[in-house]
């Protein structure tokens, strides 16, 4: 079953346009990667489909409704969530307020589902009065995947979630992803370690220039041999 | 015939104030309109031009004056090369702790100097006479030029009154020329240097700092250099005014209303745009003048009358930011690569 | 007096216009914060919740309310009234001027908002000065006595007591609202970061709303506050403030409110402090070499902020 569908995507900032019209799609209860070299357009998709940009041109459908029209709010309401590449937590706030950021639009109580986070990620039950300017590195990706959790969100868009991270950590994030995926949330993320995303997903879509270049299984992706040599690093 | 000519008389009198006007507003559009500098203290450098030509050209303290120093009875262009120099430090000595930061700051530091300056003026009486202002500040060869035109005017005493009253304004014109050229000379100086690789480079300083400075451009100091000469322009500006008007004091200089004037004749004429700044300088001076025999018309005290007409400037002001934030004449497109 | 003698006694008023500064730097600080901008009309902010309260006094009294004093306060209910409508009044045209001014020009940037605020700032100025003309206008006449406390040689007027204790209560108040309610939250996420807070969902314009509406409310209890010290307000009043409520800003750390209330506090004692070696004419100009020399050595203020 289609969820997220982006269909010829036109869209840039200001005069210059970044994506020249890329197609996507993510069905539900998957796992799909989109990889590319730097400046290839991926963060800008994310944003495109989140409604941070306005394409030019294209649809969005998402749960078979088109969204294209549709405020960044009201796609967060029917359970779209995002985590940008950077900037992607509040400093000044505790965790937990950063959590209760999250479930904003919510009229439920936020601190049902906030127990469900610090399930996923229990450093951050230890962690939550404190501001999130003096979190780590791997805690703060924890504070800003578990905000975005905070809706019970249909599908959630990760821009480069281990971006910076050490080895150990980049793992710690993979396997909640999949555990998060596990409890039924579709996942769309756009990462540099190629490799070990690619082998968690179900498909794999590689951008380069602000088109699509290739699509397949993630596991097929791996084994693509021009794959591999352009954009896995050999 | 005669009514012609007082018309006349005070249309040299408008493009006086007017062309002063226009000096200020070039200074500004070198500060925000090439470079993004965000100058809310013009009043302040205005005032430090006015006083500095003052009392480099003006006569010595009489025995009622509280000032003790001032009065060298310099050559006007010596007054007006000090006015200059005098408001050129002083941006400089702003521009050190603030020009590294946001435009605010730089805003918020302008307008404290120009508050400073209000008060030195107001309080230090040894060197500005306090409310009681300089006096007899000498107008530019107007001594001989006033002299032969009386000798005329005796010699011929059948002239068509019209005519006497018209040759009888004849060192104001003089004036508005001097005015002028300095204001074409000022325009032209800016003109040139915008379309040098100079001005390209404060270009790009407004329109991305980092961009600008990533690619090896000090932006510290050409912002500096910006701020100094718009800063030294609006000094010029300023000594012109004290040798036309003659008698300037601590009130002369309401901080605001010119510093405002100023900017709404350059946002309405367009920023970055020299010709602009100058056509916004005369428009809205035109409508400011306008707008007072409005108030006379409708009988409001002198204050009353004032706030009515910066009200209707100030809902000029946002009407203009809102529907057309390019001003009349908009930005001129240069051809021009980046760097 | 020996300068010693003297210290308490400035000390009192430096917390009394530190007070009133912070009221002032605080809303300033918050619109910062979120709009990223410097709002050069805040000071007139200030003078309009003054004169608007002023408005609602003489409203009242020509409805003919009786004035009943809160001894030993010199004021009584119909002030108390006119402070609060006042408040909310100001709040209301801020949030007016935000919807048809500044709301178009935020997509063009930052820098048009300036030149726009600039012109708001004049705007209002000579609203109040058509309306009222420029002489000094007084909520109370009567001169109030004050009161000496002993061995301190202290003397402070029981109006003074009421502005420094309704100072502290509307920090608090602002510090309580900050902290525990979900709108408050979200105005420190809009902050911290206004489009990641437009990702989650927060409606950023009514945060922006809110946020004028609390730091003008602000400013003009902080513009009455001066009235009642004064004795009298006037149209410039706005203008004078200014500068001590950016300096405060500046000094506690831009966007910070918690900075502001702290920089107001060292603004408003320097400034009385000052008295003791240089002459009062140049109390404003403290405001501003303090802000300079924070700028020089420490541009992010004592408390960080942006
Ligand atoms: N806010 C922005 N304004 C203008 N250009 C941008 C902006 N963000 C990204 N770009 C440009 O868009 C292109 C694609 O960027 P992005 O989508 O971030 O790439 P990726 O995430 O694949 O590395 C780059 O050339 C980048 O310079
Ligand atoms: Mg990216």
């Amino acid at each position: 079953m289609s969820l997220l569908k982006a269909v010829n995507i036109k869209v840039g900032y200001g005069e210059t346009e970044i994506l020249h019209g890329v197609s996507m799609e993510v069905n539900e209860r998957e796992i799909v990667c989109v990889i590319g070299p730097n400046g290839a357009g991926k963060s800008t998709l994310m944003k495109a489909i989140l409604g941070l940009l306005k394409p030019s041109q294209g649809e969005i459908i998402f749960d078979g409704d088109d969204i294209t029209s549709l405020a960044s709010e009201q796609r967060v309401r029917r359970g779209i969530c995002y985590v940008p590449q950077s900037e992607n937590i509040f400093p000044s706030l505790t965790v937990e307020e950063n959590l209760e950021m999250g479930a904003f639009t919510s009229q439920d109580d936020y601190r049902v589902r906030m127990k469900e986070v610090y399930h996923i990620f229990p450093d951050l039950k230890e962690t939550r009065k404190q501001k999130v300017r003096k979190l780590s590195g791997g805690q703060r990706q924890m504070v800003a995947i578990g905000r975005a959790l905070m809706l019970n969100p249909k599908i959630i868009l990760l821009d480069e979630p281990s971006a910076g991270l050490a080895p150990r950590l980049v793992k710690l994030i993979f396997d909640r992803i999949v555990l998060i995926n596990h409890s039924g949330t579709a996942i769309l993320m756009v990462e540099q370690n190629a490799r070990q995303a690619l082998g968690l997903s179900h498909k794999g879509y590689v951008l380069v220039m602000g088109r699509n270049r290739f699509e397949d299984s993630g596991q097929a992706l791996l084994e693509n041999e021009e794959v591999g040599r352009l954009y896995l690093g050999g | 015939m005669e009514f012609f000519v007082g018309i006349l008389n005070y249309l040299v009198f408008f493009a006086i104030t007017a062309g002063i006007y226009a000096i200020l507003s070039l200074g500004l559009n070198i500060q925000w309109g090439y470079t993004g500098l965000f100058n809310i203290g013009i009043a302040g450098f205005f005032a430090v031009g006015a006083y500095t030509s003052a009392l480099l050209c003006g006569p010595p303290p009489g025995p009622m004056d509280w000032r003790i120093i001032g009065g060298f009875q310099l050559p006007f262009v010596v007054g007006l090369l000090g006015a200059a120099a005098a408001c050129g430090i002083i941006a400089l000595l702003i521009g050190i702790p603030v020009l590294r930061l946001k435009e605010d700051y730089l805003a918020i530091a302008t307008l404290g100097i120009a508050e400073v300056i209000r008060l030195i003026l107001k309080n230090e009486s040894w060197l500005t006479n306090s409310v009681w202002g300089l006096k007899h500040i000498p107008s530019p060869w107007q001594v001989p030029i006033q002299g032969k035109i009386f000798a005329f005017l005796k010699t011929h005493p059948l002239l068509p009154a019209w005519l006497q009253s018209f040759i009888s304004n004849g060192y104001n014109w003089f004036f508005l020329a001097l005015v002028l050229l300095t204001l074409g000379l000022i325009y032209w100086v800016s003109e040139k240097s915008i379309r040098s690789p100079w001005g390209r480079v404060l270009r790009a300083i407004r329109e991305d700092e980092v961009v600008a400075g990533a690619s090896g451009k000090n932006v510290f100091f050409f912002k500096m250099q910006s701020l100094v000469i718009g800063a030294m322009i609006m000094g010029i500006a300023g000594g012109f005014y004290a040798h036309y008007v003659k008698f300037i004091d601590a009130n002369t200089f309401e901080p605001l209303y010119g510093t405002f004037l100023i900017w709404v004749m350059l946002i309405a004429g367009g920023s970055g745009n020299s010709k602009g700044a100058i056509l916004g300088s005369f428009v809205i001076w035109g409508v400011w003048a306008g707008t007072d025999l409005i108030t006379a018309y409708l009988a409001l005290s002198g204050v009353r009358a004032a706030s009515l007409r910066i009200i209707a400037i100030g809902i000029m002001l946002e009407v203009i930011l809102l529907k057309r934030p390019q001003g009349m004449l908009g930005e001129e497109k240069r051809v021009s690569k980046m760097f | 007096m020996s300068l010693l003698s003297r210290l308490p006694q400035l000390v009192i008023y430096g917390i009394i216009s530190g007070s009133i500064i912070s009221l002032g730097a605080i809303g300033l600080s918050l619109t910062y914060g979120i709009l990223n901008f410097s709002n050069f009309a805040h000071g007139d902010i200030m003078a309009l919740g003054a004169f608007l309260a002023l408005a609602f006094l003489l409203l009242l009294r020509g409805l003919g309310m009786s004035e009943n004093i809160f001894y030993p306060l010199s004021f009584g209910l119909p002030m108390v009234i006119s402070f609060l409508l006042a408040m909310a009044a100001t709040a209301g045209i801020a949030i007016f001027i935000d919807r048809i001014l500044y709301s178009r020009l935020r997509k063009t940037g930052p820098v048009t908002l300036l030149v726009a605020a600039v012109g708001v700032a004049f705007f209002l100025r000579n609203i109040i000065q058509f309306i009222w003309g420029p002489q000094p206008q007084y909520y109370i006449k009567e001169i109030q006595i004050a009161w000496k406390i002993p061995f301190l040689g202290i003397r402070i007027k029981p109006d003074e007591i009421f502005i420094i204790i309704v100072a502290a209560l509307l920090v608090v108040f602002l510090h309580l609202f900050l902290q525990k309610t979900r709108m408050g939250k979200a105005m420190r996420a809009s902050a911290d970061n206004i489009t990641l807070a437009r990702v989650c969902g927060i409606n950023t314009e009514r945060v922006i709303m809110w946020t004028w509406g609390i730091g003008t409310a602000l400013a003009a209890a902080g513009g009455i506050l001066a009235g009642i010290e004064n004795k009298f307000i006037t149209p410039n009043f706005g203008w004078d403030m200014l500068l001590p409520i950016f300096a405060a800003v500046i000094l506690g750390g831009v966007g910070s409110p918690y900075g502001a209330l702290l920089g107001g506090m060292v603004i408003g004692l320097s400034g009385e402090l000052s008295t003791l070696f240089i002459s009062t004419a140049y109390k404003p100009a403290v405001a501003f070499i303090i802000m300079v020399v924070m700028l020089l050595i420490r541009p992010r203020g004592i408390l960080g902020g942006k």
